[in-house]
Formats: structure tokens, sequence, C-alpha cells
């Protein structure tokens, strides 16, 4: 990879000042970062790491019942400590491997927004508030397409704050080499409606599948998930067909269910 | 450049880095600490896993300036000064946990992370926790006898010969 120049600031404010920057670029866990910078598909001139900011790390309970996530939270600190809310612990507890939990974080997973991550569709499931060092953006706005989202440049994701559901159920199908998802789908039962996000299956990205979000909110079960979303706009790789992937929307999104329910 | 300062295997060691410098490199190339291998440099395989303030990460993904001032351990730090292997190290050799043995740094040290936390996994356990180890000789079935042997358990009846 190309050289840069290296910062580890201790505070929130630090990192905002170090990242002003033409060309700089924050740093999570670096599990996706620093394999892209290797490939030379990205070459900031300067890396800010954010794993230094004790107040960007943790897990708590907010005051309105949510689970709040400090950005800089790894993956591993997420499945142990999220007992709050067992589904997205277990999310966190199944990305990548036990190495890459130990580095990977939050804020991290949903700043690069990988079509294919476990942890945007989490988030979007869930409604989740993404909230950075300027303010407070809702899942349903944050995602824009693959590896685009509404962050602007030097914008830092602080803390994410997930609604704890009535029941939820996270289904990923392991790409087994990349262990990312092949299609993952989160399905969240709240008071007011169901949440079904999907990832891994569309060329933009995570996104919510309404047509089974109605008939669930209706009848929450298996049984009511509809019929396979069409193919169009699915990816299509060497892994799977986009009729593969959309035959696996439906068929996690009721492994959910069952699980949830 | 600037000066990285690590304890590894609880010696204290310092060395230049830049930036970029890997901290897979830095063990390597800057310490002369060879045993840590870099297997596919794509933090797919896990022949690079050591252990950072503890905890088991893939060094190839991560910086050394990321790791000044933290507590490195490696294979080199798991025999006795003597050379005698450590527990999990015999259970390797009396199980034939290796063939090549290029990814057996990284094996062994996430298994010593997985025993710190799990000290009596299942067969299951060890299976799940090596996910991100590839091996490419062994097909894992003596790697995990090893791991459970060196735990404690009777492997007599589990996985193939």
């Amino acid at each position: 990879m190309y050289n840069f120049e290296f910062e580890k600031p201790s505070t929130t404010a630090d990192a905002v000042a170090a990242l002003a920057d033409e060309d700089a670029s924050a740093l999570g866990g670096g599990q996706t970062l620093l394999p892209t910078m290797k490939q030379r598909l990205a070459s900031p001139s300067k890396v800010v790491s954010l794993t230094g900011i004790s107040e960007m790390q943790g897990v708590c309970m907010g005051d309105d019942g949510s689970v709040c996530i400090g950005g800089a939270t790894t993956h591993a600190a997420v499945a142990a400590g999220a007992s709050a809310y067992p589904a997205l612990a277990a999310l966190a507890g199944g990305i990548g491997d036990p190495a890459v939990r130990a580095r990977g974080t939050v804020g991290g997973s949903l700043a690069n927004n990988d079509p294919a991550a476990c942890y945007p569709a989490g988030a979007l499931g869930s409604g989740a508030t993404i909230v950075t060092n300027a303010r407070e953006i809702a899942a349903d706005d944050y995602f824009q397409g693959m590896f685009t989202t509404a962050l602007d440049e030097g914008e830092i994701i602080t803390e994410v704050r997930f609604p704890v559901p009535e029941a939820a159920n996270y289904q990923k199908f392991e790409q087994p080499a990349s262990r990312f998802a092949l299609v993952g789908v989160y399905v969240a039962k709240y008071a007011d409606g169901v949440r079904v996000a999907v990832t891994g299956a569309s060329e933009e990205g995570v996104h919510r599948w309404t047509a089974a979000e109605e008939a669930l909110s209706a009848n929450f079960s298996a049984d009511a998930v509809p019929a396979a979303p069409g193919a169009d706009g699915m990816i299509a790789d060497l892994h799977g067909t986009a009729e593969y992937r959309a035959h696996l929307v439906a068929v996690l999104t009721k492994r959910a269910v069952a699980a949830a329910s | 450049m600037s000066q990285v300062k690590l304890t590894v295997n609880g010696k204290e060691m310092s060395g230049d880095a830049e930036g970029r410098t890997l901290l897979s490199t830095f063990l390597r190339e800057t310490l002369g600490m060879t045993g840590t291998h870099v297997g596919c440099d794509t933090s797919q395989c896990g022949a690079c896993v050591v252990h950072v303030d503890g905890v088991a990460v893939k060094s190839c993904t991560m910086l050394a300036m990321e790791a000044d001032g933290a507590a490195v351990s490696t294979i080199e730090g798991q025999a006795a000064d003597d050379g005698t292997l450590n527990t999990l190290q015999q259970a390797f050799q009396d199980h034939h946990g290796l063939q090549c043995g290029f990814c057996t740094p990284g094996m062994i040290m996430s298994a010593a992370d997985l025993l710190k936390s799990n000290p009596k996994p299942s067969e299951a356990e060890v299976r799940h926790h090596l996910e991100g180890n590839i091996c490419r000789c062994t097909g894992y079935h003596n790697i995990v006898k090893a791991i459970m042997a060196a735990s404690g358990q009777d492997v007599s009846n589990i996985a193939a010969e």
C-alpha cells in the first residue's frame, strides 16, 4: 500500500480536526480499509485511527430503552455485551471470524456499507439511529446504495442507537470463503410493525423488503412471507445468480420469522 | 518514520515503522521474529494471528503504529526458554496437527485464544473458532483433536484419523 501519515487521537473532537485534511481517512478496525489500501483501491494521505477514543467505546442502555453502541466498539464487544438485544449480539458474533471480530467495529461497517455486510441489515432492520459528530441520521435515510451513505466527508459515526424489538432474528446464508452474506435477512417485530432488511442481494445494497413487512405486520408467521421478490436488480456473480439470491431472500425471511416467533 | 515500542513475549522491543507498516511486517522484518507467518496477506488465512493485549488478531491487518505500546504474544513466546513445548504445541505434535507447518503459528495462537475463554470447548466450538484459520494439508481433523486434547478432554472418539 502507499504510505500515509498516521494519527491516533484520543477524543472525537481531535479526530474530527485531524480528518479535516483533504484525502484523510478514518480507520475503524481496519478489517476492510487495510485490505482495500493494500490493493491500492484507496490511498489516503492520512489515516486517523478511531480505536484510541474511549468515548466511542462500549455498549449501554439509552433512556428510551434502546441499546446504544459506541461507533468504535468491536463486533466481539457487541457479541458479548449487547445481551439486551440478543438478535443483534448474535449478528455481531457471526461476522467474519474471531480475529476479525476482535478488530472490526460497528461504525466502520456502517460507514463502509458493503452490500454484503451484516451490520447494515441489523441497523436498517431495527430502524436504528446513526449518531455522528454532527447530527443524528435515521437508518432509512442513511443507506444510499452500495458503499454509499449519508455521511459527509470527515463525518464520524460516534454511536448507533438500536430500538429493542419484541422479537428479532438475523439469518445469514454465508459465502464460505469471505464469510460475508451471500444473502442475509434481518427481521424485527416492533409494536408498530415488522421491519425486514435484506443484505447481500441487491445491486442497491441493503434495502427493506416492504411486501414482506406488510404481510408480516398483519400476520407474524413464516407462512405469511410472500413469494420471492423479482430477480431484477439482484446481484449476479460467480457465487450465485440473481434468481438464486431472490429465492434466498424469501427462504431466509421465513427462517428468520420462524426463529423469532 | 516513527518509533514503535512493543512488549513482545514479555520483552520490550522497539523499531522504526512507517504509517503503512503492518504489524506482521514489523514483527518479521524489523524485529526479525519470523515465527509469525504471512500466508494470504488478505486477512483470510490466519497464519499471522498474534495476541495484542491478550486478544487474537490478524497481524497482517493491523498497522504497527496501532499496536504502539501494546503487549504482543507470538508463537516464539509459547515454548519454554529451554525449548520445551507448551501443552498446546505438544498436543499438535502428539496428534499430528500439522504437516507442512505453515499455518501452525496461527493455529496455535487462535487455539490459545479459544482455550483462554473456553477451557473445555466442544468439537463444534473448536471448529467454529478456527473459521479464520486455513490449513491446506491436514483437513483440520487432527488440529481439532490436538486442541481438544490440550484442553484435557478424551479425544479417542472424536474426529477421523
